[in-house]
């Protein structure tokens, strides 16, 4: 067995070293190099830049809880969409945390006027806190408060909502979705 | 449910058949130690690293010396990783200046990497340095699930050789199935991850301004390359706290979908090999189809609860599915079948939070990791489990016929059967063990975020997901502490290397056997009946020793769920 182990004891080491520097180092950078070089835009965040400030990334979702911006689903992301910190609520089935916290999110919802049975997203914390998106049926909802705060038509909103509408890749893959920011941005830009 | 969802559960397993044959073939030719076209670039590396860590590729390794250097290797990446996590704050490639890490959490986080499980008691983004995610933990990433591959090829060997003492050299099957089939694919994967925005880069964070104006940091990094091979080889240790929820890890359903491919491909493709090595793809074809059948038992359910959704939200006023803890860009379905594709597998990725779960939803995961991982299973290890398995059913059918159990032309006798008890038998033995202690004692109680039968459901999921090197959690579970990171630390090994060395036991024991050609009288292990008396033992002797503990928890958070009770 001692010299089972001795004669162990060079390719232990020495595939641990070779492989740790494959794997650990050369790989990844390798990776980098090419990311950096072919993908630019995407490999550092997938930045929007908007009068040369960066103001968010086209595939993470940030806090937007102004009456006159359609707003992000409710983030367990630090204190909100913390990018720092992402997490989900964790609340499980029965929490009566989590039964505190949708009905308030509910009646904020009632008193924007919004009725009916809402749709799950709207209230309800998204796995990682980042959600970038809300169903069209969550954004639908908030165009009334969105119209009145802007002083917009309602009927010029939600064309807006409409045109951001992005379907499933082949029908079939995801759900549909609408990208908050990049609604938002249209919001802005329409002069609203 | 819908029709939209079912599409994709079964086009997911439609995409995985058309590609079990390659990818079986491709491990084939490793796993017989042939040229495949890209010894070409990588043969050069291949013979380079033998040379310098002075390996003779040829030289067979009985079953003992095989597990002696599988530990060896194991043990040193293990200790190079917890030396890096302690050092991690004079260590270079550390933009944000994080400290490094507490003993009990650097001593939890190396195990856990080691064996493949990939459980985090820590959030990614807040404690880890692009060096430490790099050469800390990318590492073993690639390399336990090299070893969980190369231990494969060692059973199948044993199976397939006829009175021999040797079952391979590990080396050499390590450093093969590195280098020609986990590396390719990767760098593919990789540069497919960046192209959809995954991040892919040294820098650690940047700043923006929100349109409301409010400063927000994102945390960047070499996401991609690790993206990568976190699903591929089933470790599922996530680069943020989210994992594949967070849209730096997992931006679209595209991505999502080719993760969940990246997780059961070489699961599939070893079921393939395994029929070609013992001269009967029936038999890798019978193996798949008994993994199958339980897995679409347990997406079915899964889905059917999560599309259903919580009653106790929608007398909130909310409609539909279950969405908390999900992405809007997966919904419901793509959620679901992620669930039970990394708890079938020993991945543990997840794109949602199985905390939040529906009681029924969140238990299919947790019963899958119970029955060992092996309904395709992790890399290797889902194959060495199930023929574990596969030898007990052959026991039992020979029981009941009263010969001589056979399998694959070998004779199951006392001895195998014994190590395949022995190796099954752990799964039980701690993860029930470890659940009731730390239900009592007040370290364990500290843990649970959920109250009622929830809490209970969370401190189970821990155990199970560590025993059985999966990774996922009811992650509510405030598990960093000195008591939970050494516990599932004990328990992580031990799930990873006691149920290795019976069966490399095994493996040698079968090795050494002649050929018993198939006859009149011996069981047939390829059509429909041995499919249902897998299926059947797997349940039996894998999942019946649950069923209190799963009573306890989930069964009664549902009960109280339905009838609208609250904790």
């Amino acid at each position: 067995m001692t010299s089972d182990i001795k004669s162990a004891l060079r390719p232990v080491l020495a595939m641990t070293i070779l492989f740790a520097l494959l794997l650990g180092i050369v790989y990844p950078l390798a990776m980098t190099g090419i990311g950096q070089a072919i993908f630019p835009r995407q490999a550092n965040g997938s930045l929007v830049t908007q009068g040369g400030k960066v103001v968010g990334s086209t595939v993470v979702g940030q806090a937007f809880t102004s009456e006159r911006y359609f707003q992000t689903r409710p983030s367990a992301a630090g204190k909100g969409y913390d990018g720092l910190a992402s997490s989900g609520s964790n609340l499980g089935p029965t929490s009566q945390a989590l039964v505190d916290r949708i009905t308030a999110d509910v009646a904020k919802r009632r008193a924007e006027g919004v009725g009916g049975a809402l749709p799950a997203d709207l209230a309800t914390a998204s796995g990682s806190g980042l959600d970038p998106d809300l169903s069209p049926a969550s954004a639908f909802a908030q165009v009334a408060r969105v119209a009145r705060a802007r002083n917009l038509p309602a009927e010029r909103v939600r064309a807006l909502v409409a045109a951001q509408v992005e379907t499933p890749l082949l029908g079939i893959l995801g759900d549909p979705t609408v990208n908050v920011l990049a609604l938002n941005r249209a919001l802005d830009a329409s002069g609203g | 449910m819908t029709l939209q969802g079912w599409i994709l559960i079964l086009g997911f397993i439609a995409i995985l058949l058309v590609l079990t044959r390659p990818m079986g073939t491709w491990l084939f030719a490793l796993y017989e130690g042939r040229r495949t076209p890209l010894h070409v670039v990588l043969g050069p590396v291949e013979r380079g690293v033998y040379k310098l860590s002075g390996i003779d590729p040829k030289a067979e390794q009985g079953w003992r010396r095989y597990a002696l250097h599988m530990l060896l290797f194991n043990a040193a990446l293990m200790l190079l990783t917890y030396v890096v996590l302690r050092l991690q704050g004079v260590l270079p490639g550390n933009p944000q200046g994080l400290p490094g890490l507490s003993g009990h959490l650097a001593f939890n986080t190396a195990i856990s990497f080691t064996a493949n499980t990939n459980w985090q008691s820590y959030g990614g983004e807040s404690t880890m340095s692009n060096f430490s995610q790099m050469f800390g933990l990318t590492i073993h990433n690639f390399l336990s699930a090299a070893t969980g591959i190369a231990l494969a090829f060692a059973l199948f060997r044993g199976f397939a050789r006829r009175s021999a003492t040797t079952i391979g050299n590990f080396w050499a099957d390590v450093t093969r199935v590195t280098l020609y089939v986990l590396l390719p694919l990767c760098v593919l994967l990789t540069v497919f991850y960046i192209a959809s925005g995954v991040p892919q880069t040294l820098a650690g964070t940047v700043d923006v301004t929100t349109l409301e104006g409010a400063k927000q940091t994102l945390a960047l990094g070499p996401v991609a390359s690790q993206e990568a091979i976190k699903m591929l080889g089933t470790n599922g240790g996530g680069f943020f706290n989210a994992n594949s929820a967070h849209p730096f890890e997992n931006p679209t359903a595209l991505t999502n979908l080719v993760q969940m491919l990246s997780i059961f491909l070489i699961g599939f493709g070893l079921t393939w090999t395994f029929g070609k090595a013992v001269g009967n793809t029936r038999q890798g074809w019978a193996i798949l189809s008994s993994m199958l059948i339980l897995f679409l038992i347990g997406v079915g359910v899964t889905y059917w609860q999560e599309a259903a959704g919580n009653p106790i939200v929608h007398q909130l006023g909310i409609a539909g599915g279950n969405m908390e803890g999900k992405e809007v860009r997966f919904g419901v379905a793509a959620t679901a079948l992620f669930s039970v594709v990394t708890t079938a597998a020993s991945c543990g990725a997840v794109n949602g939070m199985h905390d939040s779960f529906t009681a029924l939803g969140g238990m299919i995961p947790l019963i899958n990791m119970q029955l060992g991982e092996v309904v395709i299973g992790g890399v290797g290890a889902g194959i060495y489990g199930f023929l574990l398995f596969a030898i007990l059913a052959v026991f039992v059918a020979g029981l009941m016929v009263g010969r001589t159990p056979e399998y694959v032309g070998k004779k199951i006798e006392s001895r195998e059967v014994k190590l395949a008890v022995l190796a099954i038998a752990i799964l039980p033995l701690i993860i029930l063990g470890f659940t009731a202690i730390s239900s009592v004692v007040a370290a364990g109680l500290a843990g649970p975020l959920n109250k009622g039968p929830h809490g209970f459901s969370e401190i189970l999921y821990a155990f199970t997901s560590g025993v059985a090197n999966n990774g996922s959690a009811f992650a509510g579970l405030t598990a960093n502490t000195p008591y939970y990171d050494g516990m599932l630390g004990v328990a992580m090994w031990l799930g990873r290397f006691f149920i290795i060395l019976p069966m490399l036991a095994i493996a040698g024991s079968l090795a050494a056997k002649k050929y018993t050609p198939e006859s009149a009288g011996s069981f047939p292990t390829t059509g429909g009946l041995w499919v249902g008396l897998l299926v059947g033992t797997i349940l039996i002797l894998g999942g019946l020793t649950f069923l209190p503990s799963l009573a306890l928890g989930p069964i009664a958070d549902h009960l109280a769920m339905i009838s609208g009770k609250t904790f």
